[in-house]
């Protein structure tokens, strides 16, 4: 039974990691990471492809590892006498401590670079700039309008009937007098966005795989996501952060369009207003 | 070291039924009333996950009498998105808490930490029945919010405010249905708090003469080091969840900002702090984790040293292994929060340690395996169980690599990779721990022997189920799949739908096959054969008492140790094993240091 075990857990092993190393599972379904439209994105994949292989040497050697030595060692003869590991645990220690050492050493150093293009590099002055309001079950954006000035938000304006999802004063305002709402966001390729997020309710988050973005909407910060869509396309908005009962259903696209587009677009939309 | 065993815990036995079996004073007694509750509440926690699975595999599935547990959150059978995430809370909540938290800490702990350290019993006889009772209250307590207004709390098992802190406003489940969470685990937490002291003084101050720290069996530490997280983390947890109730009852704002819009109405609260939830939730969370594995860890190497006839490698590098890992488990909380809005810089703080932790784990996976190189194995249902663990923590453990960087932690966090990844290296992990435990000291705890034979068919069922179930999940988390849907309606989560349905049959097929494990706990309760005081020719003290043991666990004379714990195939000894209260003089080798 030891040797059947020895198999199995050889096999397991095995079945493991092809889905990791094809990209694919029974019936051409593409369980890989999504395909990267952004400029940072390299650097995650190229940080994630790199413990993949490094993660996925130790998961192979050490299952295979314990295989083998619960074949070899299991109902052994009644005159058998116990051998020692080489090296002992002296040696065992010391492999842990250079192996896994070296390795999250590599990996958080390098992997300080991928975060920090993300987070700790700020966004270009002449970024497109687009607010970002999450609430149950919707994400709503607000573009400047021409002035490129935010108008302020009341609270206690916020009205759904009204379609005043972000409490704007368009009366008294002059800044808000411009500004465009809409339950989409389109972004140029090719040029930086700036996203300013806001919850106006509970914890939401902002997930596009596509882009490489994820951050969360925290009641009571005002947090920012930076980023540069590189490819043309229609791409879905997903809430990571449970937020009630249609938490699955908050959901919307981002479109990033050609700069002509993108401005036409907006035309419209301030046209909608 | 102090010998206080013969006067600390003295209590004589009891004659009523009720104190005998109910309100006892006997850790043996409690700890078995902890595994009942963690039995009772595993079978919950596995149906709710079955009915997760169905809704989740095939949707619109009507469950037939699912109604008859909730006419609103189950219309006409099938679930309505609230009932599925009100369900997902209350599986989560239960598994970690009533049972990866009670069975292998609180229920072997309370049973074999005295025993194992030659005691007579715990040194706060009533705080530890008072640790049981406060805990079953806590349970009922969760599981009365099934029964209430609107259902339990939807919030999931990490509770993140102001879901958990606005009241009905937010959703089904949030008005009482959530008081009676945060009240339950602020019960659960002061029950575990009493246990930890027991844990704690029993080890440092009841251990009979000769046993020294170092002499104390893998399992006695791993529960030790276990009770020193507990004592600290949910002290923690309990004064979060009273602040969470008084969000709800007492008008405050621990955790609810100014100008929150719910439902179109404006909130009263103000200057609360979302993030002071996650910070203190996961300053219980992560060590929580380490609380349900590092006992696992110790019954997993005591187990595999009897069945390999061997010491481990090294006694003292598995003890440092699980002290580091207990104590770098207070800074690598910061993990789980890369995204929620705090400093980046503070992510990459939290990166380091949680990368770095990775190394005693690492280490105690080389030590098991290079124990069994040149070992005499022997293969029962135990140690099925306990190898199939070494697995499980690879597996699970090597997943955390990714999860440890901010920077790939963008595309997993919050997806099905991080369900794979936590059910594997804590839950079945655990669970591996937990069963390996049962078959190995059944014979003990209750004078039986269980059948070996359904034990292996239930490990070959479980052991290939559990990887069927769990090892899609880090697939699909990859490929971007959100964790906490309800649905997969979105186009791209769609064309995932057929693993979801794999993983539906195997959690299925799984989850049945427990059923074998329940019958054969039941029939060799009344029915297996008689186990001998020492079935499986063990060295460590709970193997030199009766089976089962007596009500002062030692008869009348206490046992005096000459030995370190594990002393296997020693050179010149009369047997393959000398037990820890033989006086036989033995030359200790330097393996076992």
């Amino acid at each position: 039974m030891a040797k059947l075990l020895a198999v199995t857990i050889v096999i397991i092993a095995i079945l493991s990691a092809i889905p990791i190393i094809t990209h694919k599972w029974p019936g051409d379904i593409s369980v890989g990471l999504p395909q990267d439209i952004s400029t940072h994105g390299a650097l995650i994949d190229e940080q994630f492809s790199d413990t993949m292989l490094e993660a996925g040497i130790a998961f192979l050697a050490s299952q295979l590892l314990l295989a083998f030595f619960i074949w070899k060692y299991s109902n052994p003869k009644p005159d058998a006498k116990v051998k020692r590991f080489p090296g002992g645990a002296t040696g065992l220690v010391l492999a842990g401590f250079m192996l896994v050492g070296t390795e999250v050493l590599a990996l958080g150093v390098f992997g300080a670079k991928a975060w920090g293009a993300q987070y700790f590099t700020p966004p270009a002055p002449d970024a497109v700039q687009v607010q970002v309001q999450a609430q149950q079950f919707a994400f709503y954006f607000r573009y400047p309008g021409p002035d490129g000035k935010f108008g302020p938000i009341h609270p206690n304006l916020i009205n759904e009937a009204e379609a005043n999802f972000f409490g704007l004063d368009t009366t008294n305002d002059q800044d808000s007098k411009d500004d465009i709402v809409t339950a989409e966001i389109a972004v140029p390729v090719n040029r930086e966005v700036h996203l300013l997020m806001h919850s106006r309710d509970l914890g939401h988050s902002f997930y596009v795989p596509e882009l490489r973005v994820h951050q969360d909407f925290v009641p009571g910060l005002d947090l920012s996501l930076h980023f540069t869509a590189t490819k043309i396309g229609k791409y879905e908005i997903a809430c990571t952060q449970l937020c009630g009962l249609g938490h699955y259903a908050m959901t919307a696209y981002l479109e990033v369009m050609s700069e002509s587009d993108y401005e036409n677009w907006l035309k419209q939309q301030a046209a909608l207003q | 070291m102090h010998d206080m065993s013969t006067h600390a815990a003295h209590h004589g036995a009891p004659t009523s039924f009720i104190r005998k079996h109910i309100f006892s004073l006997d850790h043996k007694v409690i700890g078995k009333q902890y595994y009942g509750l963690a039995l009772l509440a595993a079978v919950i926690g596995m149906v709710l996950s079955w009915l997760m699975r169905l809704h989740l595999g095939f949707a619109n599935f009507a469950i037939p009498g699912l109604h008859l547990l909730s006419k609103t959150g189950a219309p006409s059978d099938v679930m309505t998105p609230e009932y599925y995430l009100q369900l997902m809370t209350m599986h989560g909540t239960i598994m970690v808490f009533f049972v990866l938290t009670t069975a292998p800490f609180a229920a072997f702990g309370n049973y074999f930490l005295p025993i194992q350290a030659g005691a007579e019993d715990m040194p706060f006889p009533h705080f530890n029945m008072m640790s049981f009772w406060v805990t079953f209250v806590g349970f009922c307590v969760l599981v009365a919010s099934f029964f209430v207004g609107d259902g339990p709390s939807l919030a999931g098992w990490t509770q993140y405010a102001p879901l958990s802190a606005v009241g009905s406003i937010a959703g089904p489940g949030e008005g009482m249905g959530e008081v009676l969470w945060a009240s339950s685990i602020a019960i659960f937490c002061i029950g575990q708090l009493l246990g930890s002291l027991n844990f704690i003084t029993t080890t440092l101050d009841m251990r009979c003469k000769g046993m020294s720290l170092m002499r104390l069996p893998l399992t006695s530490w791993a529960w030790f080091i276990t009770s020193l997280m507990g004592l600290t983390a949910f002290a923690v947890l309990m004064p979060a969840c009273i602040l969470l109730i008084l969000d709800h009852v007492a008008g405050t704002s621990f955790f609810v900002a100014s100008n929150l819009v719910i439902n179109g109405q404006l909130l009263p609260h103000s200057g609360g702090s979302t993030l002071l939830w996650q910070h203190l939730f996961w300053f219980f969370g992560h060590p929580e984790v380490y609380i349900a594995i590092v006992p696992a860890m110790g019954i997993v190497s005591h187990i595999l040293i009897t069945n390999m006839r061997r010491p481990l490698l090294s006694h003292r590098v598995l003890i440092y292994c699980m002290a580091s890992i207990a104590v770098l488990s207070y800074m690598v909380y910061g993990h789980h929060m890369f995204v929620s809005g705090m400093n980046p810089y503070s992510s990459l703080a939290f990166s380091f340690p949680t990368l770095i932790i990775t190394i005693p784990a690492t280490i105690i996976v080389l030590i098991w395996i290079g124990s069994i190189y040149g070992s005499k194995l022997r293969i029962n249902a135990a140690s099925l169980f306990a190898l199939g663990f070494v697995s499980m923590f690879i597996s699970g453990g090597i997943s955390g690599f990714f999860l440890a960087q901010p920077s790939i932690d963008i595309m997993l966090h919050a997806t099905y990779f991080v369900v794979g990844h936590f059910h594997l290296v804590m839950a079945v992990a655990a669970m591996f721990g937990i069963f390996a435990g049962t078959y190995f000291w059944f014979p003990k705890m209750f004078g039986r022997m269980m059948n070996d034979t359904l034990g292996k068919l239930h490990f070959w069922l479980s052991f290939v189920g559990a990887y069927c179930i769990f090892m899609p999940f880090h697939y699909l988390g990859i490929a971007g799949n959100v964790r906490r849907y309800q649905a997969f309606t979105d186009p791209y989560l769609v064309p995932l739908i057929p693993v979801h349905k794999f993983i539906t049959v195997a959690a299925l097929l799984t989850g049945a096959a427990q059923a074998i494990f329940v019958y054969n706990l039941v029939y060799s309760r009344f029915w297996g054969p008689k186990a001998s005081d020492n079935p499986w020719q063990g060295t460590s003290l709970e193997w030199s008492t009766a089976s089962p043991p007596p009500h002062n666990n030692f008869g009348d004379t206490m046992p005096v140790v000459y030995h370190d714990p594990y002393q296997y195939s020693v050179e010149g000894a009369s047997a393959d094993f000398i037990m820890q209260t033989s006086p036989e003089n033995v030359h200790s080798g330097k393996e076992e240091q």
